[in-house]
């Protein structure tokens, strides 16, 4: 019984990864972007149940949010606003699928015989390193010293994370979000549909009959 | 907890059926998404070296590469509306004007 208990996430591993991958290859197999869609959103849901096992609560929460959360949604309005059109006869794979099949059954053997030998970094059991932060608090004892205490806190892996991110990787960290700002404007810019004709012709008709009315006045006063 | 082989394991067949999915399909939304799936392909393969390495590294990356992809995902969809107004078909073999 202790030996269940003790296996229960390499399990629920093995289970959520099963799904993850029957689910990401019915994404390619899919032939209604829909379906496509929604069996994205199963596999990120469930690759964020494996960073959930793995101890990565912080890049778990991130991957519901961010992935499923808005990715997807913005995936599936764009799904939605276009492919209205029945898709039933437009042809599903490309003229290269052969290639395109071979390529990733290439690529997953060379990456399987890769993995299976298994000869990696021998592993660093620190555990503390990723879960554990240390409180600095200094207090004034009875003499009027200062005195420094240090409390370690466990289960704190999300704040790690932000130490490492607002410390180490405070440049990179601003430069994500210049990044996304580009990312937006480019979006927006791109996105939008041409304003210019659409404005030439949203002026009303009797503005531009007034419009040509005193240009011929003016001609007329010259003459 | 999994042993890293297997993660990587997993971590590598996301990746393949993305990469193959991206040159199977010829809709360009599907494509967009196999490129997503790649990415989190790598989050996976990072998160599991971050475990085994007991460094935080590991952890902080797989977040630059979601803001990169949330970026990816807005820029190229909308690029993907705009070939559907230009060519009212999101299918690629249609917006071929630059081959030769």
């Amino acid at each position: 019984m202790d030996n269940v208990v003790s296996m229960m996430p390499t399990i629920i591993f093995f289970i959520v990864g099963a799904i993850a991958i029957a689910s990401s290859i019915l994404v390619v197999a899919m032939r209604n972007p829909v379906h496509s869609a929604l069996f994205l959103l199963l596999t990120f849901i469930c690759v964020a149940i494996v960073f959930f096992l793995m101890g990565a609560e912080f890049v778990g929460a991130t991957q519901v949010l961010v992935y499923a959360g808005g990715i997807m949604v913005l995936f599936l309005f764009v799904v939605m606003l276009i492919n209205v059109r029945n898709i039933e006869f437009e042809p599903m794979l490309s003229p290269y699928w052969k290639g395109g099949l071979g390529l990733g059954l290439g690529l997953f053997l060379l990456l399987a015989g890769m993995v299976r030998t298994g000869n990696y970094h021998p592993p660093i059991v620190q555990p503390e390193n990723l879960s554990t932060v240390t409180d600095i608090t200094r207090t004034r004892d009875a003499n009027g010293q200062i005195v420094v205490t240090e409390t370690k806190r466990a289960n704190a892996n999300s704040e790690v994370v932000g130490m490492a991110l607002y410390q180490e990787y405070l440049v990179p960290f601003e430069l994500a979000s210049l990044f996304l700002l580009v990312a937006m404007i480019g979006a927006i810019v791109i996105g939008k549909r041409d304003l210019a004709a659409e404005e030439e012709e949203a002026v009303p008709q009797f503005i531009r009959e007034r419009a040509e009315e005193e240009e011929r006045m003016k001609e007329a006063a010259g003459a | 907890v999994p042993s890293t082989n297997a993660l990587l394991m997993l971590s590598g067949t996301m990746f393949a059926v993305g990469l193959a999915g991206v040159v199977l399909r010829r809709n360009m939304l599907v494509m967009l998404m196999c490129v997503e799936l790649m990415l989190n392909a790598v989050n996976i393969n990072l998160v599991a070296f971050s475990h085994r390495m007991s460094s935080i590294e590991g952890q902080v990356f797989p977040i630059f590469i979601i803001a990169i992809a949330a970026g990816e995902a807005a820029v190229g969809l909308a690029i993907i509306i705009q070939l559907y107004r230009l060519k009212n078909s999101v299918n690629v073999d249609d917006a071929r004007e630059l081959k030769g």
